[in-house]
């Protein structure tokens, strides 16, 4: 949360609550919504280690709000933050495990697990879909979040499908 | 006709295929039992060569089991001649394939209107089906186009008003996205889903899970035999699942 929140603060000073408003409006109802709490947590944090700093302003009728800015070190820090690229999705270490493993404890076959773990993907794909499908057709990025986690997802099932069709002939 | 609620649309049983080519014989399915109810969206995935579009033509009839047998409604197609298949096809059957297969020299709104005037349906009834399914389908405006001026996305959504124009109480439908880009998946995958949602029973053969998704029920299909055949219940699990696939990372 710590770097996306420095980027919206990018475009301008901005509180907390007005952050999450902008992450939810990006990402849409694609990405788990950030809770209110969190971000006040994480903006307390980039202040102290100097990345943005906040500044009271007074409300008549509420409590003051708290409107942050972007210090030269958070923008450097976001700079670094673009350079960087980022690692490799993993295959799935603990489904392989099992797979791996599976034969000589002789507690399950390995295509009972593939059945299983596929099933599971499956419905996680189902519900990217219906994602997908109430998702606002103008909210592009949303839309390829989604479709990135499908096409991983799509992936995993393929493998799935190798791993059944090798495992299969050794029957 | 029987169609009592517990009447599948489709039954087979101990479905046998052997195909003889050159080389060794390839047992492409391998014993099949299977039944789709009124109503369900059934998709058969598995690698290429597991014999899934086999199995979707023995189902159509388009190939002949070795053995076993496929009821429609209830019927037993055991005695079924080609020529009583082909009206099967018409009327309650309706089939998409990969590569669209529309007849070339006719225009998009002959493809769409020809089964039904094969079906016997009067021209001006004909016309008016074909009308409402391209409107429906986002073609209007491309009924003189011949099928070689659409896109691939163009020419499938053609080709399902062809399969559909007779109001088939089945739908099979053999990779439909198999030669579409992902924007022309998308729009196979949400047409089916809608014809789905008002009762439209469907088998569809995909290797494209995005595709199986939509389904209710998803067969695993390896090496001529059912793997496995699952219900998606769609309901959120106990696992991070959807939400832990998008999360970002802190």
């Amino acid at each position: 949360m710590r770097l996306p929140l420095l980027a919206l603060l990018a475009r301008g000073p901005a509180h907390g609550y007005e952050l999450k408003q902008d992450l939810e409006q990006l990402l849409g109802s694609a990405y788990p919504q950030p809770n209110v709490g969190q971000i006040y947590v994480t903006l307390g944090r980039l202040e102290k280690s100097g990345l943005i700093e906040g500044e009271d302003v007074e409300q008549s009728s509420r409590p003051n709000k708290k409107v942050y800015h972007l210090t030269d070190a958070g923008r450097e820090a976001l700079h670094a933050w673009f350079e960087e690229t980022e690692d490799e999705p993993r295959v799935r270490d603990e489904f392989f495990m099992k797979l791996a493993l599976a034969p000589q404890t002789g507690l399950t076959d390995q295509i009972a697990l593939i059945n299983r773990q596929r099933r599971q993907y499956l419905n996680t794909m189902r519900n990217l879909s219906k994602l997908a499908a109430a998702e606002n057709r103008d909210n592009r990025i949303a839309h390829l979040l989604i479709e990135g986690a499908m096409l991983h997802l799509q992936a995993d099932l393929d493998w799935l499908e190798r791993c059944q069709e090798e495992l299969e002939e050794l029957e | 006709m029987s169609d009592g609620p517990a009447v599948p649309v489709l039954r087979a049983e101990g479905l046998v295929k052997t195909h003889h080519g050159e080389g060794a014989p390839v047992r492409a399915v391998r014993g099949v039992d299977l039944s789709v109810a009124r109503g369900e969206f059934v998709a058969v995935t598995g690698p290429s060569g597991a014999g899934k579009s086999t199995l979707l033509h023995l189902l159509g009839g388009l190939q002949r089991p070795d053995g076993g047998s496929i009821w429609l409604d209830g019927r037993c197609t055991d005695s079924f001649s080609e020529a009583r298949w082909a009206v099967e096809r018409r009327k309650a059957i309706g089939i998409v394939f990969q590569f669209f297969n529309l007849v070339s020299n006719l225009s998009v709104a002959d493809n769409v209107e020809l089964p039904a005037l094969l079906a016997g349906v009067p021209p001006r009834r004909a016309r008016a089906e074909r009308e409402e399914l391209l409107a429906e389908l986002g073609l209007e405006g491309k009924e003189r186009s011949m099928p070689g001026e659409l896109s691939g996305g163009e020419q499938q959504r053609v080709a399902l008003a062809r399969a559909l124009v007779n109001h088939p109480p089945l739908l099979l439908a053999d990779e439909p996205a198999g030669s579409l880009d992902s924007k022309g998946t998308r729009e196979v995958m949400r047409l089916l889903s809608r014809f789905h949602g008002r009762g439209q029973s469907i088998v569809l053969v995909t290797h494209d899970a995005r595709l199986a998704s939509a389904a209710d029920r998803v067969i695993s299909f390896f090496d001529g035999r059912i793997a496995d055949d699952a219900a998606l219940d769609g309901t959120p699990s106990r696992r991070p699942g959807t939400s832990g696939v998008l999360k970002l990372r802190d």
